[in-house]
Parts: C-alpha cells; structure tokens; sequence
C-alpha cells in the first residue's frame, strides 16, 4: 500500500529475493500512478473507489485506469504532503473533527490533483461507492461528487451486525452488482461486461491470496520472519489495492513467500528500515491503522525495543484471507459480495474481539497494543471496550495509543514513545510474573 | 389559587418526562400490565410499527443531554468520538435502561454502528439489533432488501413476545403511526405559521415526550398542545425565521434552543428526531404492511447526511423545501462536535445554500454544552444580519 515509500534495501545483508519483491512492487505502484496521469491522452476511463471492499477485478474487466483516494493520501502522508492538503480543505470549509482521509484527498484535488508521484491524477469518470465498513466513504464521494460533478455509483454493503453474512445481505450486494454497478460501469467505459474475464482475473487473485496468507502467518514462526503490521503494510498493498487479479501482483507475491519462506530457514527476522532486526524481544497484536506522516519513526520505537508486531487487523481492512476467504472464480459475482461484506471493519465488535484474540494464541503474541485513530471512527469507536474484553480473555497486557492517518499535527512521538517503554515494561513484568507462578 | 394556563401544564409535563433519566414513563407503562416489554432505539429511524405490532413500547434513547453526569462512560471513548455514545452507555451501566428489554441501533454513523456491538458485549442478557436500511431506493433491489430485514427483525420480535406478529396487527400499528405523524406534522405546520405561538422550545419539548409515551398518547399530547398553544396568546416578535440542521442525533441542550430563540430566531424547521416524520406522508394500512413500509421509506422519505443522495441535483433539495415550506429566511448549522455525518455534509449544503442566497451561519455543540453566550451572540449576529439584508 505504501510502496513507493520504498522501505530501504537493509544497509547490513540484503536479500536479493527481498530486493526482487520490493522491485516489483514499486514497479507495479509506480506503473499505476502513471497510468493514472496517462489515461486521459490514451483514452483510457479512470474509476475511484475505497481499498476495503474493491471490486478491483470487476474495474479491470471495463479497462478503467483505477485510482484508490486512501492510498493517495497515505502515500502523500508518508511524503509529508498531506498537512498542507488538509489545512487547505479545513480553509475549504471541512471541519477539523472529520477524517483526514478526505481532507486530504480533498486538499489534493484543490492543489490541482498533484498525486503523489509528482504526475497530474486525473478527474474520475466514475465513482464505484463501495460502501463497506465505513460511513465516511458515503460523504466523501458526495464531496468529491459536489464538487466535481463526477458520476457515482453506489454499492450498499450491509453490516455484519450478527457476526455473520445473512444470504439476505449476499443476494442484496449481487443484485446491486447485476442490476446497478455493472451496467453502470458498462454505460461509462463503454466496455461490454465479460463474466469469464472476471473469472480469470478472480482466478489469479486467488493465487495471490493463498501466498499472501503464507506470508502474513509466516509470522507464527519464532522469529517472526515479518513484521504484521509495518512490514505488512508492503505486503497487503498489490493486492489490497489496483493490482489484485493482475499476473504481476501474483508473481509478487509469489516471490515474497519464496523470500519468506528463506528468512524462515535462515531463521532471520524482519528487515526494519535499519536493516536485520536484532533479538525479538516482544511480540504483539496490533489494532487500528498506522500513522503514516511519521511511519518510519514510529516503526523504529518496535524495533529498537526488539518489539515485533506478529499480526494486525489492518492487514485484514482489504480481505480477511487467513480466515479462509478467497476469491471464487466460480462464483464471481457471489463471491466479490462475500468479500465485500467479510472486510474487518464491516464486522462486528465481538467478531472483531475473536479474531484479536485468535491472534494472540495462535501467534504466540505477549500482548495487544491499540492505536486508536482520531480520524477514523470505524476502528476506533469501541477500541476501548475492545482492549478490556482481550484482556480480560486472554490474560495479556494491552496498551492504549493515539495518533492520526495523515495529519501530522496529531502524532506526539515523545507521548507515543512514552506509552510504548511503559508498556514494553508492563509485559517484561507479566512475563516474569508468569514465569515465577510456574 | 392561579392555575396555569394549558399549554404550560401540558409543556411542565413534558419538561418532566424530558428531565426523568430514570425514565418512569417507560416503567409505568410496563407495570401496567404484567409482561409488557420495551425496546429503546436510536436516532435516527427504526420502523417502530414493529414494535408497536409486538405489544411492545418503542423508546427513543436521544442520549443523556446536560444533566447527566458522565464518568463510566467516558472510560470507554477517546477525547474525538461525539457525547451520545458515552452518555447512552453512561445510562446503560447506571441501571436506567433496565427497563429496556432490547435495544436497536439503526444505521447512522460508524460511531451508532459499533456501540450495537458493544451492547452485545456489556448487556449480554438483553436483544440487541443493528438495523441496516438500504442506500438503493430500488424496490427489487434495496426494497427486496430491507423487507427482508423488517420480516427479520419482526420474526425477533415475535420470538421475544412469544408469538407471531399478524399483519392486520401491523396495519393497525402502521394507522396509529400514520396518526401520529400526522400530529406531528400538523404541528410543524402550526409552529411555521405561528412561531410566537409554538416556541421551538416547547415543540421539542412535546416532540420528545413522543420518545417515552406511547404512540397513541402521544398524538393526543400533541394534538392537545396546539389547542392549547393557540388559546393564548402571545407576543409576536420581529425574529428571524431559520432552520435548524444538524441535530438529528447527538441532542443540543434544550438551552441551546431556548439562547437561539433569545438571540431572536424563530425556528421554523429542524431536524429534531426524525424519526417522528421520516416518513414523509401516510403509509397505506391495507395492503401487505412490510412493502408498504419499505416503499414508504425508500420513495417518501425525509433527506439526511446519513442518507444517500443517488445524484448530485438531490444534494440539498430537501432543506431547500424546508425553507421554502417555512417561510424561512437563514439556515442555521448546528451540528455536535465530531459528528462525521453532519460535519461532511454540511460544505455541500452552506454552498447549496449560497447559491440560492439563503444566508446560513454555523456551529457546533456537544449534548452537554454549558456556554451559552457565544452561541446567543452568533445567532443573534446572524438575526440582525437577516433582518438588515430584508430592510435592504
């Protein structure tokens, strides 16, 4: 997802097969961003939609170049761009309280659509509203919307209240598929719909997918061979974004187990931007998305302490794959609809709750630490409850933290860093405790 | 000894069952008859015909307002998540919404969202359901859908009642509604006519009451109260006529409304609790009542930031028909602090507006707001700015 940052080859031993991996990922990011400045002089449709939810392979099949507004502006929050997007949109008019997502976005689009490559980003010809586990998604492509005139289309994704996918849920997304999104997409590409193209793209994401779940429970090894959050966040961005059903993100990730699999017989740790990793000290659960303004520095205050984050909810925000789902080229247009209503944040808070507390036994993790977004209401209303109820399940410390997305302004390193010595000290004592009562 | 005229009794009455976080109301009603059940919902609409249907009390839970104090609720949000979650959760852990044999969280906000899956978690022994509504207003899609979801959530119903719930009981409820919000209706109407007659004040006061009472003793109260209101007279003032948008969940504090209209304002239209005209004319009674609900909310529906407009021209057509059918000259934006729904959609709406040269100012406010004078001083601005641009 954040690719482009390029997290630097390790200054200390690299790996060739790490470095082909990240290769191909660049290339791939890189290569998207630039058909994106490109498709107006090729003639190409451009489409917008929200990473948790994309019918990325459904886009492909109507030859839109395929823009995601959250990867942008994460990417421009990484490349410290984003403060000045979003004070421009709160002088716009949007209030300081909402997500920073759009402001940014937004901020974007009235700097004259600068992506975060440098290249011009296009105005999309066409919104696909994936309404998925977030409400912000509605108002944000009605700005976009009111503001630019772009078409939208609306794909409703009910919420898995119970905890389950009714097929009352199932039939409603297919039907609105059917019946709305695809003779949209059809009407402004121009592009006759062709189910067995879609087969064959949902059959190479499946591919992908059973590779990317190799990766991200690579981790259960000791050492984590990756890191499930910062590292994960290059893993889970080909196929949470443009590129799932496409050869190339297949060969990524194919390539990256392949590298995996080698740290794991190496029995290596995850490459940090300061290179190896030294000893694995701690291992986490972490919730809620990352800050992506002081990403790196924040990621140093783990690994400095020896602390590995062996699974994260946020590599589930664009599919929950490790708890079995994939891509169904059978079922095309069923199974783009389970995977719509199965990401995390469309599930429920007790769904949400085992899940983390699956993480933490099968991950063998010391404990949960939260990093509770300002921004983003769908993660962080309830986080609190969610941090008791896993303590109180599994016996392990948890740790409460607050930063934003993109808005620089609420990332306090020394606070965070604060936060995360005690908490680092809290589970050395537990531990300790623990192997006392034995 | 002096009595008071009607329509302060009838507005004392409601000031009481507004002030009652206990809610009483909803106990009294339950004591009445051995086994009587009440299901507490949220803003902003849950078809209550079904509860109703069930025998049971529909109860608007519009969150804790100014006078309750928050301690264990704020345990469970961070500083930038709005009041109502930590107030609503406030009076669950007290023991107030005991009374509440289930609660139903209706699509509205992330925020609305996951506090249904945190009343699963903290009140395990109570029904607790999220009721999604459709953003397709197509019958064979959206409507297919949402039919699917009241014959669900009228099959939980009737499992918590013991037996099924009949459609000639669900006509019935659909009439007692449709009464109802014809009530309501009429005195929306009453207070656009004759502001001074019917301060905002009161008619949220008597709208509120509607959130404890049942439906039927509802409408009498707010038929009784525009009888009452336009017996006596009062003193007609050179105020502003605005409407209100952005209240339709987290609650200003009655001071709030009562400062707006100190600041010379006479609010015309709200937002206030839509649920009690959300559906925007009568549903038919006689036919099968779950399609007639889902036409009636998919086709005749009011307009809000938690709805989809399906194009960009439906954007603010709603509001515009506020002021129009008010007789409205501003619109006043006033929306809780950190409310994602109200705060996004309120640039397209203040450009709407600005091209239609409708004047609009804009704050917002938390449930507990205790300052009063900057809002009284903004509205009061914004009054006088009206009235020198009308002189103009």
């Amino acid at each position: 997802m954040t690719a482009t940052a390029a997290m630097p080859a390790s200054t200390k031993k690299p790996q060739v097969q790490k470095e082909d991996a990240m290769w191909l990922q660049k290339e791939l990011i890189n290569n998207n961003y630039h058909e994106l400045a490109q498709a107006r002089d090729q003639g190409r449709k451009v489409s917008a939609t929200f990473v948790p939810g994309n019918l990325n392979e459904l886009l492909m099949c109507f030859d839109f170049a395929r823009s995601l507004p959250e990867t942008n502006a994460l990417q421009n929050g990484m490349r410290k761009k984003s403060g000045k997007m979003i004070m421009d949109a709160e002088r716009d008019g949007q209030s300081e309280d909402v997500c920073t997502y759009v402001k940014a976005d937004l901020g974007m689009m009235l700097g004259g659509e600068v992506g975060p490559t440098g290249e011009v980003l296009p105005t999309p010809d066409i919104l696909l509203l994936s309404y998925t586990g977030c409400f912000t998604f509605m108002k944000w492509f009605e700005l976009i919307r009111h503001k630019y005139g772009c078409e939208t289309v609306m794909l409703h994704v009910p919420y898995q209240g119970e905890g389950r996918i009714m097929p009352n849920m199932r039939d409603y997304v297919v039907k609105q598929l059917k019946d709305t999104v695809i003779p949209t997409l059809e009407r402004v590409s121009g592009v006759k719909f062709d189910i067995d193209r879609l087969r064959e793209y949902m059959r190479e994401s499946a591919k992908a997918e059973d590779d990317l779940v190799a990766v991200l429970q690579s981790a259960k090894h000791r050492p984590s061979p990756i890191d499930g959050y910062f590292g994960a966040v290059y893993y889970i961005g080909p196929i949470f974004t443009a590129f799932r059903g496409l050869p190339g993100a297949t060969e990524y990730y194919r390539l990256l187990r392949l590298e995996i699999e080698q740290r794991i017989r190496e029995g290596k740790g995850p490459v940090t931007p300061d290179g190896e990793m030294g000893e694995e000290k701690y291992r986490l659960v972490v919730e809620g998305p990352p800050n992506w303004t002081s990403f790196r520095e924040f990621w140093k205050m783990f690994y400095d302490e020896g602390a590995v984050v062996v699974a994260s909810t946020y590599a589930k925000v664009g599919g929950v794959y490790d708890f079995g789902f994939r891509h169904d080229p059978d079922h095309p247009l069923e199974s783009l609809a389970e995977y719509c209503l199965g990401c995390y944040t469309n599930l429920n808070l007790p769904s949400r709750i085992d899940m983390i507390c699956k993480y933490i036994d099968e991950y063998q993790a010391d404990g949960l630490l939260i990093n509770s977004i300002k921004s983003c209401n769908s993660f962080s209303a309830g986080q609190l409850l969610v941090m008791r109820e896993v303590e109180k399940r599994t016996g392990k410390p948890a740790a409460f933290i607050e930063t934003d997305l993109v808005d620089p302004r609420y990332f306090s390193a020394a606070n965070v860093k604060n936060r995360l010595e005690s908490y680092f000290q809290m589970v050395k004592q537990k531990r300790a405790a623990a192997v006392a009562a034995h | 000894m002096a009595t008071i005229p009607p329509v302060l009794a009838i507005v004392e009455r409601c000031q009481a069952l507004f002030d009652d976080l206990d809610f009483n109301a909803v106990k009294q009603w339950k004591a009445e008859v051995p086994g009587r059940k009440a299901i507490g919902y949220m803003p902003i609409y849950v078809p209550r015909e079904l509860i109703h249907a069930a025998g049971m009390l529909p109860v608007g839970i519009m969150g804790g307002g100014d006078q309750l104090e928050v301690i264990q609720g704020d345990a469970y949000y961070q500083s930038y998540i709005c009041r109502i979650p930590r107030s609503t959760i406030e009076l669950g852990l007290t023991g107030r919404l005991d009374c509440l044999d289930g609660m139903l969280f209706p699509s509205i906000c992330d925020v609305i969202r996951n506090l249904s899956g945190m009343w699963q978690i903290l009140f395990k022994d109570k029904f607790v359901r999220y009721v999604d509504l459709p953003q397709n207003y197509e019958d064979a899609i959206g409507g297919k859908f949402y039919v699917n979801e009241l014959q669900s959530l009228r099959d939980e119903l009737a499992r918590l009642r013991g037996t099924p719930i009949t459609d000639a009981e669900l006509n019935a409820s659909i009439r007692v509604y449709n009464d109802n919000g014809r009530a309501v209706r009429d005195l929306y109407a009453y207070r656009a006519a004759k502001p001074w007659q019917a301060p905002t004040s009161e008619v949220y006061l008597v709208l509120r009451a509607g959130m404890v009472l049942p439906p039927e003793a509802h409408t009498q109260l707010v038929r009784d109260y525009i009888a009452a209101a336009d017996a006596l007279a009062r003193p007609r003032r050179d105020n502003a006529r605005v409407v209100l948008n952005g209240s339709f969940c987290e609650q200003p504090p009655l001071g709030l409304i009562k400062s707006i209209e100190m600041a010379g304002c006479y609010i015309v239209d709200d937002d206030f609790m839509l649920v009690t005209r959300w559906l925007l004319d009568e549903v038919p009674a006689d036919g099968d009542p779950l399609d007639e609900l889902s036409k009636a909310f998919l086709h005749r529906s009011a307009s809000t930031a938690a709805k989809y407009d399906l194009k960009r021209e439906d954007k603010g057509v709603y509001l515009l028909q506020q002021i129009k059918t008010g007789g409205a000259e501003g619109v006043i934006f006033a929306a809780p602090s950190f409310c994602d729904p109200a705060l996004l959609e309120r640039p397209m709406l203040q450009d709407i507006l600005t091209r239609h040269k409708v004047p609009h100012t804009a704050f917002k406010y938390a449930e507990n707001t205790g300052q009063m004078a900057p809002i009284r001083e903004q509205a009061g601005t914004f009054a006088d700015s009206i009235k020198l641009w009308s002189a103009a």
